[in-house]
Protein backbone atom coordinates (compact mmCIF):
# COMPACT_ATOMS: atom_id res chain seq x y z
CA UNK A 1 0.00 0.00 0.00
CA UNK A 2 1.18 3.65 -1.07
CA UNK A 3 2.68 5.41 2.28
CA UNK A 4 0.68 8.63 1.65
CA UNK A 5 -3.02 6.19 1.28
CA UNK A 6 -2.00 4.76 4.63
CA UNK A 7 -1.64 7.65 6.00
CA UNK A 8 -4.90 9.21 5.29
CA UNK A 9 -6.28 6.44 6.43
CA UNK A 10 -5.11 5.84 9.95
CA UNK A 11 -5.32 9.92 9.97
CA UNK A 12 -8.66 9.68 8.99
CA UNK A 13 -9.76 6.72 11.62
CA UNK A 14 -8.14 8.26 14.37
CA UNK A 15 -9.53 11.79 13.97
CA UNK A 16 -13.04 9.91 14.93
CA UNK A 17 -11.56 7.64 17.85
CA UNK A 18 -9.96 10.98 18.92
CA UNK A 19 -13.49 13.13 18.98
CA UNK A 20 -15.63 10.12 20.26
CA UNK A 21 -13.49 9.64 23.26
CA UNK A 22 -12.34 12.77 23.75
CA UNK A 23 -16.17 13.86 24.17
CA UNK A 24 -17.13 10.97 26.41
CA UNK A 25 -15.20 11.89 29.65
CA UNK A 26 -15.97 16.14 29.65
CA UNK A 27 -19.76 15.44 28.63
CA UNK A 28 -20.29 13.01 31.82
CA UNK A 29 -18.52 15.73 33.94
CA UNK A 30 -20.27 18.48 32.52
CA UNK A 31 -23.33 17.10 33.00
CA UNK A 32 -22.61 16.16 36.77
CA UNK A 33 -21.09 19.45 37.13
CA UNK A 34 -24.57 21.04 35.80
CA UNK A 35 -26.97 19.10 37.88
CA UNK A 36 -25.06 19.98 40.77
CA UNK A 37 -25.05 23.28 40.48
CA UNK A 38 -29.11 23.15 39.84
CA UNK A 39 -29.04 21.59 43.19
CA UNK A 40 -27.17 24.14 44.65
CA UNK A 41 -29.24 27.11 43.24
CA UNK A 42 -32.54 25.21 44.34
CA UNK A 43 -31.23 25.05 47.48
CA UNK A 44 -29.68 28.87 47.33
CA UNK A 45 -31.74 30.70 44.94
CA UNK A 46 -30.40 33.99 46.47
CA UNK A 47 -26.82 32.72 45.15
CA UNK A 48 -27.65 31.80 41.81
CA UNK A 49 -25.45 34.47 40.25
CA UNK A 50 -22.66 33.56 41.86
CA UNK A 51 -23.19 29.54 41.56
CA UNK A 52 -24.00 30.77 37.49
CA UNK A 53 -20.49 32.51 37.31
CA UNK A 54 -18.79 29.84 38.69
CA UNK A 55 -20.68 26.92 36.75
CA UNK A 56 -19.50 28.86 33.52
CA UNK A 57 -16.21 28.55 34.31
CA UNK A 58 -15.82 25.61 35.44
CA UNK A 59 -18.03 24.43 32.26
CA UNK A 60 -15.61 26.28 30.32
CA UNK A 61 -12.18 24.38 31.71
CA UNK A 62 -13.75 21.16 31.60
CA UNK A 63 -14.76 21.76 27.97
CA UNK A 64 -11.31 22.76 27.46
CA UNK A 65 -10.01 18.84 27.20
CA UNK A 66 -12.89 18.11 24.73
CA UNK A 67 -11.79 21.22 22.69
CA UNK A 68 -8.28 19.93 23.03
CA UNK A 69 -9.62 16.56 21.16
CA UNK A 70 -11.26 18.45 18.59
CA UNK A 71 -8.44 20.67 17.65
CA UNK A 72 -6.33 17.33 17.06
CA UNK A 73 -8.86 15.10 14.96
CA UNK A 74 -9.08 18.78 12.88
CA UNK A 75 -5.05 19.13 12.47
CA UNK A 76 -5.26 14.93 11.66
CA UNK A 77 -7.50 15.99 8.79
CA UNK A 78 -7.06 19.31 7.20
CA UNK A 79 -3.63 20.24 8.46
CA UNK A 80 -1.97 16.75 8.76
CA UNK A 81 1.64 17.49 8.46
CA UNK A 82 2.70 13.92 7.53
CA UNK A 83 0.12 13.86 4.72
CA UNK A 84 1.95 16.95 3.60
CA UNK A 85 5.05 15.91 3.79
CA UNK A 86 4.38 12.97 1.35
CA UNK A 87 2.41 14.86 -0.83
CA UNK A 88 5.37 17.12 -1.42
CA UNK B 1 -14.33 30.20 6.56
CA UNK B 2 -13.53 27.50 3.82
CA UNK B 3 -14.51 23.95 4.69
CA UNK B 4 -11.08 22.89 4.13
CA UNK B 5 -9.23 25.36 5.96
CA UNK B 6 -9.01 25.88 9.88
CA UNK B 7 -7.40 29.04 10.37
CA UNK B 8 -8.30 32.38 8.34
CA UNK B 9 -3.99 32.57 8.08
CA UNK B 10 -3.64 30.95 4.91
CA UNK B 11 -5.72 33.30 3.31
CA UNK B 12 -3.51 35.79 1.93
CA UNK B 13 -4.71 38.95 0.28
CA UNK B 14 -1.56 40.59 -0.55
CA UNK B 15 2.30 39.53 -0.09
CA UNK B 16 5.32 42.66 -0.01
CA UNK B 17 8.51 40.53 0.68
CA UNK B 18 8.48 38.73 3.98
CA UNK B 19 5.14 40.42 4.97
CA UNK B 20 2.04 38.96 4.43
CA UNK B 21 -1.48 40.59 4.51
CA UNK B 22 -3.60 37.43 5.64
CA UNK B 23 -7.33 37.84 6.55
CA UNK B 24 -6.61 37.47 10.15
CA UNK B 25 -4.64 40.94 9.95
CA UNK B 26 -7.30 42.00 7.77
CA UNK B 27 -10.21 41.88 10.09
CA UNK B 28 -8.27 42.19 13.19
CA UNK B 29 -7.64 45.66 11.90
CA UNK B 30 -11.68 45.78 11.06
CA UNK B 31 -12.18 45.25 14.52
CA UNK B 32 -10.09 47.59 15.41
CA UNK B 33 -12.01 49.97 13.82
CA UNK B 34 -14.68 49.08 14.30
CA UNK B 35 -14.09 49.45 17.81
CA UNK B 36 -11.91 52.65 17.94
CA UNK B 37 -14.30 54.82 15.55
CA UNK B 38 -17.36 53.62 17.52
CA UNK B 39 -16.33 54.50 21.13
CA UNK B 40 -14.52 57.82 19.20
CA UNK B 41 -18.47 58.77 18.02
CA UNK B 42 -19.94 58.18 20.81
CA UNK B 43 -17.73 59.81 23.33
CA UNK B 44 -17.47 62.97 21.26
CA UNK B 45 -20.58 64.47 22.94
CA UNK B 46 -21.24 62.84 26.37
CA UNK B 47 -23.53 64.44 29.10
CA UNK B 48 -23.90 64.19 32.44
CA UNK B 49 -27.35 65.18 32.57
CA UNK B 50 -30.51 63.35 32.78
CA UNK B 51 -30.80 63.09 29.20
CA UNK B 52 -28.31 61.00 27.35
CA UNK B 53 -28.17 59.51 24.12
CA UNK B 54 -28.31 55.66 23.47
CA UNK B 55 -25.25 54.68 22.76
CA UNK B 56 -23.19 56.24 25.57
CA UNK B 57 -25.83 54.13 27.89
CA UNK B 58 -25.26 51.05 26.03
CA UNK B 59 -21.37 51.87 26.90
CA UNK B 60 -22.08 53.17 30.14
CA UNK B 61 -24.13 49.85 30.96
CA UNK B 62 -20.62 47.67 29.60
CA UNK B 63 -18.48 49.77 31.07
CA UNK B 64 -19.89 48.98 34.44
CA UNK B 65 -20.77 45.69 33.93
CA UNK B 66 -17.41 44.77 33.62
CA UNK B 67 -16.72 46.60 36.58
CA UNK B 68 -18.73 44.99 38.73
CA UNK B 69 -17.54 41.63 37.38
CA UNK B 70 -14.22 42.61 38.08
CA UNK B 71 -14.73 43.63 41.62
CA UNK B 72 -17.10 40.81 42.20
CA UNK B 73 -13.87 38.13 41.36
CA UNK B 74 -10.96 39.95 42.31
CA UNK B 75 -12.22 41.72 45.33
CA UNK B 76 -10.18 44.51 44.69
CA UNK B 77 -10.98 47.97 43.17
CA UNK B 78 -11.27 47.29 39.10
CA UNK B 79 -9.70 50.66 37.99
CA UNK B 80 -6.12 49.33 37.34
CA UNK B 81 -7.77 46.34 35.86
CA UNK B 82 -10.77 47.87 33.25
CA UNK B 83 -8.86 48.70 30.43
CA UNK B 84 -6.86 45.65 30.19
CA UNK B 85 -9.81 42.98 31.00
CA UNK B 86 -12.37 45.53 28.58
CA UNK B 87 -10.42 45.65 26.17
CA UNK B 88 -10.04 41.81 25.70
CA UNK B 89 -13.51 41.49 26.63
CA UNK B 90 -14.71 44.12 24.39
CA UNK B 91 -12.00 42.83 21.33
CA UNK B 92 -13.16 39.42 21.62
CA UNK B 93 -17.18 39.90 22.03
CA UNK B 94 -17.41 42.07 19.27
CA UNK B 95 -15.26 40.13 16.44
CA UNK B 96 -17.49 36.57 17.76
CA UNK B 97 -20.42 38.81 17.36
CA UNK B 98 -19.45 40.34 13.94
CA UNK B 99 -18.86 36.64 12.87
CA UNK B 100 -23.16 36.48 12.07
CA UNK B 101 -21.55 39.15 9.03
CA UNK B 102 -21.60 37.55 5.94
CA UNK B 103 -18.07 36.94 4.70
CA UNK B 104 -16.28 38.19 7.95
CA UNK B 105 -14.48 35.86 9.23
CA UNK B 106 -13.75 36.11 13.17
CA UNK B 107 -10.08 37.06 13.90
CA UNK B 108 -10.29 34.61 16.92
CA UNK B 109 -10.59 32.17 14.88
CA UNK B 110 -7.08 31.89 13.83
CA UNK B 111 -4.80 30.11 16.56
CA UNK B 112 -1.87 33.52 16.24
CA UNK B 113 -4.99 36.28 17.61
CA UNK B 114 -5.75 33.92 20.79
CA UNK B 115 -1.56 33.20 21.22
CA UNK B 116 -1.49 36.57 20.70
CA UNK B 117 -4.10 37.49 23.53
CA UNK B 118 -3.41 35.05 25.94
CA UNK B 119 0.41 35.70 25.96
CA UNK B 120 -0.67 39.72 26.58
CA UNK B 121 -2.19 37.77 29.94
CA UNK B 122 0.67 36.39 29.99
CA UNK B 123 2.38 39.11 30.11
CA UNK B 124 0.08 41.18 32.51
CA UNK B 125 -0.15 38.77 35.13
CA UNK B 126 4.02 39.93 36.48
CA UNK B 127 3.47 43.59 35.28
CA UNK B 128 0.44 43.63 37.42
CA UNK B 129 1.65 41.49 40.33
CA UNK B 130 5.33 43.62 40.58
CA UNK B 131 3.69 46.52 40.06
CA UNK B 132 1.27 45.85 43.27
CA UNK B 133 3.41 44.14 46.20
CA UNK B 134 6.65 44.58 44.49
CA UNK B 135 9.16 41.75 42.83
CA UNK B 136 10.05 40.31 46.29
CA UNK B 137 6.36 39.48 47.44
CA UNK B 138 5.40 38.59 43.53
CA UNK B 139 8.22 35.88 43.43
CA UNK B 140 7.40 34.39 46.41
CA UNK B 141 4.31 33.47 44.99
CA UNK B 142 5.92 30.90 43.46
CA UNK B 143 7.29 28.96 46.33
CA UNK B 144 4.09 28.60 48.06
CA UNK B 145 3.13 26.22 49.83
CA UNK B 146 6.86 24.83 50.01
CA UNK B 147 10.00 25.64 47.54
CA UNK B 148 9.21 21.84 45.66
CA UNK B 149 6.04 23.20 43.90
CA UNK B 150 8.48 25.86 42.19
CA UNK B 151 8.66 23.54 39.06
CA UNK B 152 5.23 22.68 38.93
CA UNK B 153 3.73 26.29 39.81
CA UNK B 154 6.01 27.71 36.49
CA UNK B 155 4.62 24.53 34.71
CA UNK B 156 1.22 25.56 35.39
CA UNK B 157 1.62 29.64 34.21
CA UNK B 158 2.81 27.87 30.79
CA UNK B 159 0.04 25.31 30.44
CA UNK B 160 -3.01 27.67 31.30
CA UNK B 161 -1.36 30.07 29.08
CA UNK B 162 -1.65 27.21 26.12
CA UNK B 163 -5.08 26.34 27.34
CA UNK B 164 -6.17 30.01 27.33
CA UNK B 165 -5.32 30.57 23.60
CA UNK B 166 -6.60 27.08 22.55
CA UNK B 167 -9.73 27.33 24.34
CA UNK B 168 -10.92 30.09 22.13
CA UNK B 169 -9.10 29.43 19.41
CA UNK B 170 -11.60 25.64 19.35
CA UNK B 171 -14.29 27.15 20.23
CA UNK B 172 -14.61 29.68 17.62
CA UNK B 173 -12.79 28.08 15.08
CA UNK B 174 -15.60 24.71 15.85
CA UNK B 175 -18.46 27.13 15.20
CA UNK B 176 -17.15 28.39 11.83
CA UNK B 177 -16.18 24.70 10.44
CA UNK B 178 -19.38 23.21 11.83
CA UNK B 179 -21.06 26.24 9.65
CA UNK B 180 -19.12 25.24 7.16
CA UNK B 181 -19.98 21.32 7.20
CA UNK B 182 -23.29 22.23 7.41
CA UNK B 183 -23.55 24.43 4.77
CA UNK B 184 -22.42 21.73 2.43
CA UNK B 185 -25.29 19.09 3.98
CA UNK B 186 -28.67 20.63 5.07
CA UNK B 187 -28.27 23.96 3.45
CA UNK B 188 -31.00 26.02 4.08
CA UNK B 189 -32.10 25.87 8.28
CA UNK B 190 -29.66 24.83 10.02
CA UNK B 191 -26.69 26.45 9.22
CA UNK B 192 -28.60 29.78 10.84
CA UNK B 193 -29.58 27.98 13.70
CA UNK B 194 -25.78 27.10 14.72
CA UNK B 195 -24.79 30.52 13.86
CA UNK B 196 -27.37 31.62 16.82
CA UNK B 197 -25.85 29.27 19.15
CA UNK B 198 -22.27 30.48 17.63
CA UNK B 199 -23.28 34.01 18.55
CA UNK B 200 -23.96 32.56 22.40
CA UNK B 201 -21.09 30.34 22.36
CA UNK B 202 -18.99 33.43 21.48
CA UNK B 203 -19.96 35.67 24.11
CA UNK B 204 -19.58 33.00 26.72
CA UNK B 205 -15.98 32.25 25.53
CA UNK B 206 -15.28 36.19 25.49
CA UNK B 207 -16.95 36.67 29.06
CA UNK B 208 -14.83 33.41 30.32
CA UNK B 209 -11.72 34.48 28.89
CA UNK B 210 -12.29 38.08 30.63
CA UNK B 211 -13.02 36.62 33.45
CA UNK B 212 -10.04 33.84 33.45
CA UNK B 213 -7.79 36.89 33.03
CA UNK B 214 -8.78 38.50 36.29
CA UNK B 215 -8.29 35.26 38.21
CA UNK B 216 -5.02 34.87 37.22
CA UNK B 217 -4.23 38.69 37.42
CA UNK B 218 -6.26 38.96 40.59
CA UNK B 219 -4.50 35.24 42.14
CA UNK B 220 -1.22 37.15 41.21
CA UNK B 221 -1.18 40.52 43.20
CA UNK B 222 -3.39 39.35 46.39
CA UNK B 223 -1.05 38.03 49.17
CA UNK B 224 -2.88 35.16 49.31
CA UNK B 225 -5.79 35.79 51.57
CA UNK B 226 -8.43 33.06 50.80
CA UNK B 227 -10.81 34.44 48.71
CA UNK B 228 -14.24 32.86 48.07
CA UNK B 229 -16.46 32.33 44.81
CA UNK B 230 -14.89 31.76 41.35
CA UNK B 231 -11.63 32.68 41.78
CA UNK B 232 -11.08 29.55 44.09
CA UNK B 233 -13.19 27.04 42.07
CA UNK B 234 -10.91 28.56 38.73
CA UNK B 235 -8.12 28.11 40.68
CA UNK B 236 -8.53 24.22 41.70
CA UNK B 237 -9.56 23.49 37.97
CA UNK B 238 -6.32 24.76 37.10
CA UNK B 239 -4.46 23.53 39.30
CA UNK B 240 -5.87 20.18 38.53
Amino acid sequence: MESDALIGMISIATAGITIAVGSLGPSLGEGRAVSEALRGIAQQPDEAGTITRTLFVGLAMIESTAIYCFVVSMILIFANPFWKHFIS
Amino acid sequence: MDITSITPDETVYWTWGAFHLNATIVFTWGVMAVLTFGSWLITRRLSSGPQISRWENLLEMVVEFTQKQIRDISHQDPGQYLPFIGALFLFIAVSNILSVVPGFVSPTGSLSTTAALAICVFAGVPIYGIANEGLGHYLKHYIQPSIMMLPFNIIGELSRTLALAVRLFGNVMSGAKIGAILLAVTPLFFPVVMHLLGLLTGLIQAYIFAILATVYIASGTRARAKKEGAADAAEQEENA
